[in-house]
């Protein structure tokens, strides 16, 4: 197993966290920076994944490195009932560095465990998406100035909420304070509750969307309510608008309040929010180039600043 | 004692008694020490009296000692378990089993997308909470009650293996041979 591999959020000490965000920092001032010359990047994407897979190949392109891989399993022996172990052992004695989703949870540890290559974890069935985390916190940095002590609204299906769950985790260091908004049926888990309570985090709850609570945040991150967790198709259609951003909802909100979301989005944030200076999702989603850049270098132990 | 209920299990000369097992736990604790696969006398016992648990279960087999890390994966399933080493008829130690750390290939994760369900691999379940036996596996997250674990039934060479690896007691076939006269 390669030390430097990253599987998890929860696998990063607060020391690292804050050690990426400023490498990230470094790739955005110099995106281009050639450090790569040599190295051969495997993107093993067992499962279709069009933004998160662009967004690591342009990383790797940008520091010069090269690539092999696929975006189909469907492609790749595994289709012949090749085992994962087998893939990874084999496209090992390729390449410096393994990029890797697959539609199995637990998929990206099992891979580690079988090989001395480097593997970042870029999404594993509805278990962890470690770039995913690390680039909220990136926007966050960079928009508030800080990490600690910010007001934090999650909006939207708190219960499966992959994004939502790992960004709660990885704040822990921070002393983040959460508002919790979403309907009865997808609420923020127990046990999600519990690991906020026992970190100190403090968290209110609600089922409402009120123009206080957007008032008094610093981040609200939206998430897509999704049609297929509901087994009523009424209570769907009750609750899908209720957590509906709309511009004229900001009008009051802090200065420095910034709007994230994991995207895709479908009718969650009205589109006449997009050209409020306070909307981000859009500067999120390449902040992702620059920590992408950052998590490869990090995985291949090289300094970008010599 | 009246005579009767000493009769109801043989007295062992030399060897393992695992005693106090939960009734509804004995079984799932046969299928984790495998001891089917043994060709060792072995007496299986349920539904007994037990002035602690009301009934209980007990698993009593011949010349064989279990490594402390096989054996005490029995708490998984049945923690009020204590096990008896027998040397000429007498107790010459009796201890509670010890819920370990880890549990290594013995309990299928109950989430079907966890890779360890799909791959030819051993399961692995850190213990997050020893008081009420939670365990989580180490690959997919998913949380299981110990009490309700199910249990792998692993064919016999990599039963061995697991045994092997965690300690001094060959019972590999070639090990078997030689050691379990």
């Amino acid at each position: 197993m390669n030390q430097h591999s990253l599987v998890s959020i929860s696998d990063l000490s607060e020391e690292k966290i804050l050690h990426l965000l400023e490498q990230a920092r470094y790739f955005e001032e110099h995106p281009n920076h050639k450090i790569l010359d040599g190295k051969v990047v495997g993107t093993l994407f067992f499962e279709p994944s069009t933004r998160t897979r662009l967004s690591f190949e342009t990383a790797v392109n940008r520091l010069g490195g090269r690539i092999i891989g696929f975006a189909d399993a469907n492609t790749t022996s595994s289709s012949k009932g090749e085992t994962l172990k087998d893939t990874i052992k084999m496209v090992s004695n390729y390449v410096d560095l393994i990029i890797m989703r697959h539609h199995l949870e637990g998929a990206a540890r099992y891979a580690t465990e079988v090989t001395e290559t480097p593997v970042i974890n870029a999404g594993d069935g509805a278990n962890q998406h470690p770039s995913q985390t690390m680039l909220d916190l990136y926007s966050i940095y960079k928009t508030q100035g800080r990490l600690d002590n910010l007001d934090i609204t999650l909006v939207g299906d708190l219960k499966y909420g992959r994004t939502v769950h790992s960004l709660l985790m990885a704040m822990k260091y921070f002393k983040p304070r959460f508002r919790f908004v979403a309907c009865e049926e997808l609420q923020m888990p127990r046990e999600y509750k519990k690991f906020c309570d026992q970190h100190g985090i403090q968290y209110t709850e609600s089922t409402d969307f009120s123009e206080d609570i957007i008032n008094s945040s610093d981040i609200i991150y939206m998430t897509r309510v999704q049609r297929e967790r509901f087994t009523d198709r009424n209570e769907y259609e009750r609750v899908k608008d209720l957590y509906t951003l709309r511009n004229s909802m900001l009008s009051n909100s802090r200065p420095n309040l910034k709007i994230l979301h994991p995207l895709p989005r479908v009718n969650e944030i009205n589109p006449d929010v997009d050209d409020n200076p306070k909307a981000y999702y859009f500067q999120q989603a390449q902040n992702g180039l620059y920590m992408r850049e950052a998590l490869i270098c990090d995985a291949l132990q090289i300094n970008p600043k010599g | 004692m009246p005579a009767n209920k000493q009769l109801a299990v043989a007295a062992l000369e030399n060897g393992t008694v695992i005693d106090h097992i939960p009734a509804d736990a004995l079984f799932k604790c046969v299928k984790i020490l495998g001891v089917e696969n043994l060709s060792k006398q072995l007496t299986i016992g349920n539904n007994l009296h037990s002035r602690k648990l009301g009934t209980k279960g007990i698993i009593k087999i011949a010349d064989v000692s279990f490594p402390e890390e096989t054996i005490n994966r029995v708490a998984l399933v049945a923690p009020t378990a204590v096990i008896n080493t027998i040397r000429d008829f007498a107790v010459v130690d009796k201890r509670p089993v010890q819920l370990p750390r880890q549990i290594v290939g013995i309990v299928r994760c109950s989430n079907p997308k966890c890779i360890t369900n799909n791959e030819p691999m051993r399961t692995r379940f850190n213990v997050i909470d020893f008081d009420t036996r939670t365990i989580q596996c180490h690959y997919c997250g998913v949380k299981t009650n110990g009490a309700k674990a199910d249990i792998i039934y692993l064919p016999l060479p990599l039963r061995y293996e697991a045994i092997v690896e965690t300690g001094h007691n060959d019972l590999s076939p070639a090990g078997r041979a030689g050691q379990l006269r």
